[in-house]
C-alpha cells in the first residue's frame, strides 16, 4: 500500500500546470465563449503534446494505453485552469471506440484523437458540447435513464450541428443533438460502460481542479481585500468558510484518486458527487467573499463559477452517483 | 500508487480476523462511562493482550507486534468490523504512548507502557482547566520544585475517563516568571489516587460520568514522572496534540463499519428514499476518510510527519460522525429516543468530537493560517 502520487506523476502534473499558466487561459476561454477556437485549438494541440489524449488510446492506435490515474491528474490542472473544449468527451470517446467489435472506428480516428489533431464529442443527452469544433461527433441512444433503456443502444455519428443553445457556463457551448440521425457505428456497444465511467472519473477530476482554482483565487482576494482597515482574510468567519472549502476538496482528492486505480462503478460515484459538491461549495464560497465584483462575467471568477455548476450535473448528478454508491454494495 | 497489501498484510489481517472472530464478546459489554463496563472493558484489554493484540503496532518489547502503520490500520479495520468493544485505556494508548516513544526515557517507558497494554493502569489525560480549554497557554495548576520531584496544585476539569481511571498525564505551569505563558510549563504524569488528589466525576448529556474534575493539593510527583525537560512541556505537549486529531485517535476501520451498520439499517427499515442520500454520504464519507488516511500513513512511511494537516482530519471525523449517528437515530424514530443503546450512546459521544482535542474553530483557524497563509486576525 503506497496510495501517494508518485514523484513521476507530480511532475507531469506540475509540467502541465506550468504550461498552462503560460497560456492565459481566461483570454482563450472568452474566445471560446464567442465560437472563436482559434486560441484554444493553440491550448489544445499543447495538451495534446503533453500526452493527455494518449492516455485513453491504446498504443495500437498510437496512444499510451488507457491510464486513469493519469488521467485524473491531468484533468486537475485541466480544471484548475479551466480549458474549455470537449476534453472529457474526447477520452471517453477514444474509450468507446477503441473497444468496439469493429476496429474500423478505431482505426479511423483514435490516432488523430492521441495527437491533439481532432477532439471528439459524445452525448447520451439531448445536447452535444462543442460539437461545432469537435471533428468526431458521437450520439448514444437512448437515454440510458430513461424508461427505453432496455431497447439496444445505437453509436451513431451525428450530422453537422446546428445553432448552439446560450448556456449557463458560456465555455460550455450546447448543440442539440438527435439521437436518432446519422451513421449507425455500433449497436450494444460494450464499451460503452467503461468509457461513461471513464466520462464521470474525469468529470469528477475536472471538478476538483475547478474548485482549487476557486480556492486559490479566493485566498489571494481575501488577503488583499481590505474592510475596516483590515484585510478581510482575517476575518474569523472568512477564515472558516474558506477552511470548509479546504476540508471538503482535500477529502475529494483521495476518493478521485483511489477511483482512479479501483475503476469500481461506486468508486468512481462517489468521487464524483464528493469533488462536485466540493467544487460547487467552494463556488458559493468563493462568490460570497469576492462579494459583487465576484457576480461580474468581467471578473475572472466567474469562468470558474460557472463551471463549477455545470460540472455538478454533467455524466451523472448527484442523485444518480448517490444511488450508484448505495446499490454498489458495502464494499468501501 | 496503488492500494494493493502485501500478502504478509494480508496474513496479518486474516490472523486478526480469526482471533476477533474466536473472542468478541457474542453481547456487547455494558457502557464504559460506568463502574460496571469500565471494570469489563477492562477485562477485555487483558484478553487482547494476553495474545498481543491490544497495541499491535508497539515494539514487541512493551507488548506490541511491532506490526507498523499499514498493519495497525488493518487490525482497526478488522477490529471494528467484528463489533468489538470501545477501548478504554485509548487516552493512554493514543496520547501519552506516543508521547513517550518521543520524549520520555527507556525507563519510563519500561515501566508505564507495559501495564497500559495489559489494561491494568488505565489513564486519563488532565489538559483543560476551567479557564483554559483549547487555549492550553493559558494553564494555571502549579508544579513546585521539592526535593526528589513536584509538588502539584491547582484544578484540572472535563479530564475524560478520569472518573474511573488510575493514573493521568497533563501540563502543569513550573515556571510562573517565564516570558511567555507557553513557555514554563512541564509535562508529569501523576497517580489519580495519591494523597491530595481529589476526583469529582462529572456527568456529561446522558447522566454518565464520562470525565471529571481533579483537584489537587500538594500532591508529590517524583522526578521520574516528568516527560522531557522540565519547561518543555508545550512542546512535547503539542506533538501529542498532533497524534490525537491525527491518525491514531480515529482510526477509519471505526467508520467503515459504523457505515455499512448504516447502511443495514437503512435497508433494514425498508430503504426510505428521504434518508438515502445521508446513508450514501455516510458510505462514501467513511471511504473518503479511509483513503485520506492511507495517504497520510503513506507520507508518514517515507518519513513525514504528520503538520497541520491533522486539523483537516479532526473537522472532517468529528462532523462526519455526528451525521452519521444522527442518521441513525432518525431512521430509529421512537426507538432513537432510547438510552443505552449502541446507537445513542454513539450518538452522545458524538457530540463532543467537534467540542474536545482543539475545538473545531480552532481547527478551522489552523487550517486558515497555517494550510491556506490567510493572515493572522483577533479570534
Amino acid at each position: 500500500m503506497r496510495f501517494l502520487v508518485d514523484a513521476e506523476q507530480r511532475a507531469f502534473g506540475a509540467s502541465l500546470d506550468a504550461m498552462l499558466t503560460a497560456a492565459d487561459t481566461p483570454a482563450v476561454i472568452r474566445d471560446w465563449s464567442r465560437g472563436d477556437h482559434v486560441r484554444g485549438r493553440a491550448v489544445w494541440a499543447r495538451v495534446a503534446e503533453a500526452g493527455v489524449f494518449a492516455l485513453a488510446v491504446p498504443e495500437a492506435y498510437e496512444g499510451m494505453g488507457l491510464r486513469p490515474v493519469e488521467l485524473a491528474l491531468a484533468f486537475v490542472e485541466l480544471g484548475r485552469h479551466a480549458v474549455p473544449g470537449p476534453l472529457v468527451e474526447t477520452v471517453a470517446a477514444a474509450a468507446l471506440l477503441a473497444g468496439l467489435d469493429d476496429q474500423g472506428p478505431a482505426k479511423r480516428w483514435l490516432p488523430a484523437l492521441a495527437s491533439g489533431e481532432s477532439a471528439a464529442t459524445l452525448t447520451t443527452g439531448p445536447y452535444a458540447l462543442d460539437a461545432d469544433m469537435a471533428g468526431l461527433r458521437l450520439t448514444i441512444s437512448p437515454s440510458l435513464s430513461g424508461p427505453a433503456a432496455a431497447t439496444p443502444t445505437e453509436l451513431r455519428l451525428a450530422p453537422p450541428p446546428g445553432p448552439p443553445l446560450p448556456s449557463l457556463d458560456p465555455a460550455r457551448r450546447l448543440f442539440p443533438a438527435d439521437p436518432h440521425r446519422g451513421e449507425l457505428l455500433a449497436t450494444d456497444p460494450k464499451s460503452l460502460t467503461s468509457a461513461l465511467l471513464l466520462a464521470r472519473l474525469t468529470t469528477a477530476a475536472q471538478a476538483l481542479g475547478v474548485g482549487l482554482a476557486l480556492l486559490d483565487r479566493t485566498v489571494s482576494y481575501v488577503g488583499q481585500r481590505t474592510q475596516f482597515g483590515t484585510p478581510i482574510g482575517s476575518f474569523q468567519a472568512v477564515k472558516h468558510r474558506l477552511a470548509d472549502a479546504k476540508v471538503a476538496l482535500e477529502f475529494a482528492r483521495p476518493l478521485l484518486l483511489g477511483a482512479a486505480l479501483t475503476m469500481a462503478p461506486e468508486d468512481v460515484a462517489a468521487a464524483k458527487v464528493t469533488a462536485c459538491e466540493a467544487a460547487y461549495t467552494t463556488a458559493r464560497t468563493a462568490l460570497q467573499l469576492h462579494g459583487a465584483i465576484g457576480y461580474t462575467a468581467e471578473y475572472d471568477l466567474s469562468l470558474w463559477l460557472t463551471k463549477a455548476r455545470a460540472l455538478r450535473t454533467a455524466w451523472g448528478g448527484p442523485d444518480e452517483c448517490r444511488a450508484a454508491v448505495l446499490s454498489g454494495g458495502r464494499r468501501c | 500508487m496503488d492500494l494493493a497489501f502485501t500478502r504478509e498484510e494480508e496474513a496479518f489481517r486474516a490472523e486478526a480476523r480469526a482471533w476477533l472472530t474466536a473472542h468478541v464478546p457474542s453481547e456487547p459489554l455494558p457502557s464504559l462511562e460506568t463502574a460496571e463496563g469500565f471494570a469489563a472493558h477492562r477485562a477485555w484489554e487483558a484478553e487482547l493482550a494476553a495474545d498481543r493484540w491490544s497495541v499491535v503496532d508497539w515494539p514487541t518489547e512493551y507488548g506490541g507486534r511491532d506490526a507498523g502503520l499499514v498493519r495497525w490500520l488493518l487490525f482497526e479495520e478488522e477490529y471494528y468490523a467484528a463489533g468489538a468493544p470501545g477501548r478504554v485505556n485509548q487516552n493512554g494508548v493514543s496520547l501519552l504512548a506516543p508521547t513517550l516513544f518521543d520524549h520520555g526515557t527507556r525507563e519510563q517507558r519500561a515501566r508505564v507502557l507495559p501495564s497500559m497494554a495489559g489494561g491494568e493502569v488505565v489513564w486519563a489525560q488532565a489538559w483543560s482547566e476551567p479557564e483554559a480549554g483549547s487555549d492550553l497557554a493559558s494553564l494555571r495548576s502549579k508544579a513546585v520544585r521539592t526535593a526528589g520531584g513536584w509538588r502539584l496544585s491547582g484544578q484540572k476539569t472535563w479530564s475524560s475517563r478520569a472518573a474511573f481511571a488510575d493514573r493521568a498525564f497533563g501540563l502543569f505551569r513550573s515556571d510562573p516568571d517565564a516570558p511567555k505563558p507557553h513557555q514554563g510549563l512541564t509535562y508529569l504524569m501523576f497517580d489519580l489516587r495519591a494523597p491530595g488528589v481529589t476526583v469529582r466525576p462529572t456527568a456529561r448529556l446522558d447522566g454518565k460520568p464520562a470525565f471529571a474534575e481533579l483537584f489537587l493539593d500538594e500532591v508529590f510527583v517524583p522526578d521520574e514522572d516528568v516527560i522531557g525537560e522540565p519547561g518543555q512541556g508545550w512542546r512535547i505537549a503539542m506533538s501529542t496534540a498532533g497524534n490525537e486529531r491525527g491518525l491514531k485517535l480515529r482510526s477509519p476501520g471505526r467508520f467503515l463499519a459504523a457505515a455499512d451498520r448504516l447502511h443495514r439499517l437503512w435497508e433494514a427499515q425498508g430503504s426510505p428514499a428521504w434518508a438515502g442520500d445521508r446513508v450514501a454520504d455516510a458510505l462514501i464519507g467513511a471511504r473518503a476518510y479511509r483513503l485520506f488516511t492511507f495517504a497520510a500513513a503513506s507520507r508518514v512511511l517515507d518519513g513525514a510527519a504528520l503538520g497541520p494537516e491533522s486539523s483537516l482530519n479532526k473537522v472532517f471525523w468529528s462532523e462526519y460522525d455526528i451525521a452519521l449517528t444522527e442518521t441513525a437515530l432518525d431512521l430509529l424514530g421512537a426507538q432513537g429516543e432510547l438510552a443505552d443503546t449502541d446507537w445513542s450512546e454513539r450518538y452522545v459521544f458524538s457530540l463532543a468530537g467537534p467540542i474536545y482535542a482543539g475545538t473545531n474553530e480552532i481547527q478551522r483557524d489552523i487550517i486558515a493560517e497555517r494550510l491556506l497563509g490567510l493572515p493572522k486576525g483577533r479570534r
